[in-house]
């Protein structure tokens, strides 16, 4: 179990320094550092001071070096745009995104099993084939668009939600909530809709295919020769065993639920860090981009390395190999 | 010895073996063909996906402007709501938007532009990929171990957050202000390599069967150049399944192009694609004009939704294990 | 005379395919009583698996079950609504499938699934309900079963795992025991470990079995009778001794004749030429009758029905006194 767990350690160390590098040499290479902070009519010389403060003329394995170690300290250098460390821009907006995902994946895995384990179960039924057309037309609509469609909606046409921003926020520490107001509830429905549908329609798929598979099991055959209740087969057996590969899924998609949020933080303007990188991208604003790049990932290898381990603690079979390898 | 010993007779016959070299004859002869007819909404499916191919190529002879030419477009039309509502104007079928441009002929230029840049973009990741696949299946050990990481290190990241930093990338390394043409190179190029390595890995599967076969090695052994053989020899083995994922690709290609520029990171306002048409449009929605931002939204939705549909029946018809 | 524990009457068990409906099984009729262990042999698509699901009423769609009747101690049951039959299920008939590996829920522990199924059907706490799970471990020979209830099923081996199977079909103490091929899966010097702990368990609780096998060497060791079935049809049926001795059947002759025997070192075994039709293509009349060496006209036109012959039942043409037959085989 320890040697696992250390092993998938040091794999995730790995792809966080190749994402280090790519982010390093975005930072470092994609447009000069120096033009950015010095003004156009600046002389050769003070340039060349500029870029020796910066320590730009030493070898670029130690610069490499000093970037990793101050991103290490969460340390991204000043974005260009705003002229503000790009640490606390970044601090400032990840609370609205990190409850949007949150909401999102929980909306997804709430109504995506139930979905999935209801057309799996009545896979003839009129509501199934229903699910099943929903699901296709929810993989085929971009984000946006679902996005405009529940705007028009719920906020043009009826008026019930607000179309933009995250409503009224409570600050509790250096986080700041928007759970704790109407306003700022009801202002998180439609992003979190319009998130979480894709991983809604992927779960339910999921979980259908899943649970089909399950059901034709022997052991699910032999819980019915031994006379168990339709019940407790289908809830207890047939979903435990469904759940496993799904927990896997969706907990691996909670990083795409991030990465996705550029999108439905653009249409809701909804201040979090998906919107500053898209500004970023816009304005060509290399610090952020690289910094939003190594945190997204940082919280990718996070999860999966994580789930990796959760997983073991859910199937038994994985827990015994891994404690007694082969 | 036994007295239960009785003369053979012929069991039933088995079904006559289907002939067919190739994988097309193959293909044709198959049940494909009848699955394609029994299908009524695959059938739908591919009669819209055609429709919209030809549509986007005689976008210029169908519309009533080009609607990249300012000189066509007049500020007295501007706002016309579609021809069926009570302030409808012929020739504006589904109306016009605040630069006076027909809604109807910006659809068919963004269409193109939007398959424009999905087609070019899936047939360079495919291009990238099988490329990729080919070499780390053949050539395999550490530059196999190197092509397969980064497509795994990859594939963990969304394909929409890549295309993004290849497009700040260029932007921050051509300058900020590039022409659409150098845009749509840009966003082809962004695409590519956002897909490329579910082809690597499909091909590199398939090399790596392939590779130890005999027909391979008689290749070798009359001395045929190693990419002679991959290509005429391993690489019609796989077609079926790049097919399929390039089908499918198309969709994603099409929405990463739309959303990108949905985004402001893609296609500009003066050679708009479906998605900043939507963009563009998106601002007018609280106005009431709805029909700016609906339309183009109706025909990339299609779009998507019968290449999704054609996908899905072509993996199914190739692959009935994949169900 | 008491009824039958299991009785089955004119069964019939068909599928229905997209192209056709196959008849999967065609009026089978058998009776087993207490105590009793009736073998079941026959190839693989013979519907002796299907015969076993049947009685259990575990024949999915497409499946049905189109035609007879079964009965349970004297009361129908083949017509019993879903949640009836399977308060039967586990209860009355315990059931063993093939594959100990696959049996298992793997993510459950062995003592919680003995002790879910003791609970569905008897009323019995927690605590009672473990510890008859414990004992019945202790039956079917896990050895310190205290400690082995908290096990995982992948931590046992596969004849132990088949012995958990077994405490988990005979917990509710049910009046039969239908067991499809239960040693199949198993390595061979398991297998005969197995037989017994089923044969056992039969005789001390006076259950019935119904051994649903393809080696006719386990029938021979471990059944009182046993039904030949042959293409959806039970060919033959009889005391195991005269059936082994002396099959009446072609079929069940060319059957016997392929059991290797320690006494008769010299004589080659016997193998069956062709192979049993597929559901889709049963020929008229006899099923057997493309392979049988013995085929005359009415064979090709007339389905045979059981006919009662000394001790043994035997479906073919050969043995019906009505018609004179060309060949006359001696029973003796």
């Amino acid at each position: 179990m320890l040697a696992f767990t250390l092993r998938r350690a040091i794999q995730a160390i790995g792809v966080m320094l190749a994402v280090g590098i790519i982010s390093f040499s975005m930072f470092r290479f994609a447009g000069d550092p120096v033009n950015q902070i010095v003004s156009l009519d600046t002389s050769a010389a003070e340039r060349e001071a500029v870029r020796k403060s910066l320590g730009l003329d030493d070898p670029v394995v130690m610069q490499f070096a000093r970037y990793f170690g101050n991103a290490a300290q969460f340390k991204f250098g000043v974005s260009y745009q705003f002229r503000q460390p790009v640490s606390s821009l970044l601090a400032e907006r990840m609370p609205a995104t990190l409850e949007l995902a949150i909401c999102a994946t929980i909306f997804a895995m709430v109504f995506g099993i139930l979905m999935g384990v209801y057309s799996a179960l009545k896979r003839d039924s009129a509501l199934a084939k229903i699910f099943q057309a929903v699901s296709l037309i929810g993989i085929s609509l971009p984000t946006f668009l679902i996005g405009i469609l529940l705007i028009y909606l719920f906020s043009v046409t009826l008026g019930w939600l607000p179309s933009f921003g995250r409503g009224d926020v409570v600050r509790v520490g250096w986080w700041t909530t928007g759970l704790l107001t109407l306003s700022g509830l009801k202002a998180l429905i439609l992003p979190s809709i319009t998130l979480g549908l894709f991983q809604l329609t992927l779960i339910m798929r999921l979980v259908r295919a899943e649970m089909l598979e399950v059901l034709r099991t022997d052991y699910i055959r032999f819980a019915r020769a031994r006379g168990l209740t339709t019940r407790a087969i289908h809830f207890g057996h047939a979903l435990k065993n469904t759940l496993v590969p799904v927990i896997t899924v969706a907990g691996l998609q909670f990083g795409s639920v991030i990465a996705f949020a550029i999108i439905t933080e653009t249409v809701f303007q909804w201040p979090g860090m998906g919107l500053l990188f898209v500004q970023a991208v816009q304005n060509v604003d290399i610090p952020i981009m690289a910094a939003y790049l190594l945190m997204v990932s940082l919280i990718f290898v996070t999860i999966n390395l994580v789930v990796d381990i959760l997983y073991t603690v859910v199937d038994p079979r994985l827990r015994s190999t891994i404690r007694r390898p082969a | 010895m036994s007295d239960a010993v009785v003369p053979h007779r012929a069991e039933p016959s088995a079904a006559p073996a289907r002939a067919g070299t190739g994988w097309f004859r193959r293909a044709l002869d198959s049940d494909i063909f009848y699955s394609f007819r029994r299908s009524k909404l695959t059938m739908v499916a591919a009669t819209v996906t055609l429709l919209f191919f030809l549509l986007a190529i005689f976008a210029s002879v169908l519309s009533v402007q080009n609607p990249f030419d300012p000189a066509q477009l007049q500020l007295m039309n501007s706002r016309i709501s579609p021809l069926w509502t009570a302030d409808g104007q012929s020739p504006f079928l589904l109306g016009t938007d605040e630069q006076g441009r027909d809604v109807f002929s910006a659809i068919l230029y963004g269409l193109r532009i939007s398959l424009v840049v999905g087609v070019l973009g899936v047939v360079f990741a495919g291009t990238l990929g099988i490329t990729l696949g080919l070499i780390a299946g053949y050539v395999g050990g550490a530059v196999d171990g190197l092509i397969m990481r980064i497509a795994d290190v990859q594939l963990t990241f969304p394909a929409i957050l890549i295309a993004l930093l290849v497009n700040g990338v260029a932007k921050s390394v051509f300058g900020n202000r590039l022409d659409a043409m150098s845009t749509l190179v840009v966003l082809v190029i962004a695409i590519g390599l956002s897909f490329w390595v579910q082809y690597a890995r499909t091909v590199r599967g398939s090399v790596m069967v392939e590779k130890n076969k005999d027909y391979v090695a008689a290749a070798q052994l009359i001395g045929l150049p190693a990419p002679i053989i991959m290509l005429r020899h391993v690489l019609p083995n796989t077609m079926g399944p790049i097919l399929v994922i390039a089908t499918i690709n198309l969709a994603l290609a099409v929405i990463t192009e739309a959303t990108l520029s949905f985004l402001g990171a893609g296609m500009p306002d003066t050679m708009p694609s479906l998605g900043t048409l939507i963009r563009i449009g998106n601002n007018y929605l609280f106005a009431g004009e709805w029909w700016i931002v609906a339309f183009p939204g109706f025909a990339l939705a299609g779009l998507i939704l019968s290449i999704n549909l054609l996908g899905d029946w072509l993996r199914d018809a190739l692959n009935p294990k994949l169900r | 005379m008491t009824n039958p524990v299991l009785s089955v009457r004119n069964l019939e068990v068909e599928f229905h395919t997209r192209r056709s409906i196959l008849h999967a099984i065609n009026g089978i009729s058998f009776d087993i009583a207490k105590g009793e262990v009736l073998g079941v042999v026959g190839e693989s698509g013979a519907g002796k698996s299907v015969t076993g699901l049947a009685v259990i009423g575990l024949i999915d769609p497409p499946g049905r079950i189109s035609g007879g009747e079964i009965y349970l101690s004297g009361m129908r049951i083949d017509h019993l609504p879903p949640e009836e039959i399977r308060r039967i299920r586990g209860k009355r008939i315990g059931m063993i499938f093939q594959d100990p590996l696959t049996s298992l829920n793997p993510l459950y522990k062995i003592g919680d699934q003995i002790v879910e199924t003791i609970r569905t059907h008897l009323n019995l706490s927690e605590t009672a309900a473990r510890k008859r799970a414990i004992d019945l471990l202790a039956e079917v020979g896990i050895p310190a079963p205290e400690k082995r209830i908290d096990a995982y099923p992948h931590e046992f081996s596969g004849g132990m795992r088949q012995r958990v199977v077994i405490a988990l079909a005979i917990c509710a103490e049910p009046d039969l025991i239908i067991a499809d091929e239960p040693t199949t899966a198993l390595d061979v010097s398991v297998q005969a470990q197995i037989i017994s702990l089923i044969k056992r368990l039969g005789r001390d609780h006076g259950t019935a079995v119904m051994l649903v096998t393809h080696d006719m060497g386990v029938i021979a060791e471990t059944s009182d009778r046993v039904a030949v079935m042959y293409s959806g049809r039970i060919a033959e049926i009889g005391p195991v001794q005269d059936v082994v001795q002396n099959p009446l059947h072609p079929y069940a002759k060319g059957l016997m004749g392929a059991i290797p025997t320690l006494a008769g070192e010299d004589k080659r075994l016997v193998q069956i030429p062709g192979s049993m039709p597929r559901l889709s293509a049963i020929p008229n009349g006899c099923s057997f009758n493309p392979r049988c060496g013995f085929v005359f006209d009415r064979c090709r036109v007339e389905r045979p029905e059981p006919i009662a012959h000394g001790t043994q039942a035997v479906a073919c043409h050969l043995y019906d006194a009505a018609p004179k037959t060309a060949i006359k085989e001696t029973a003796a």
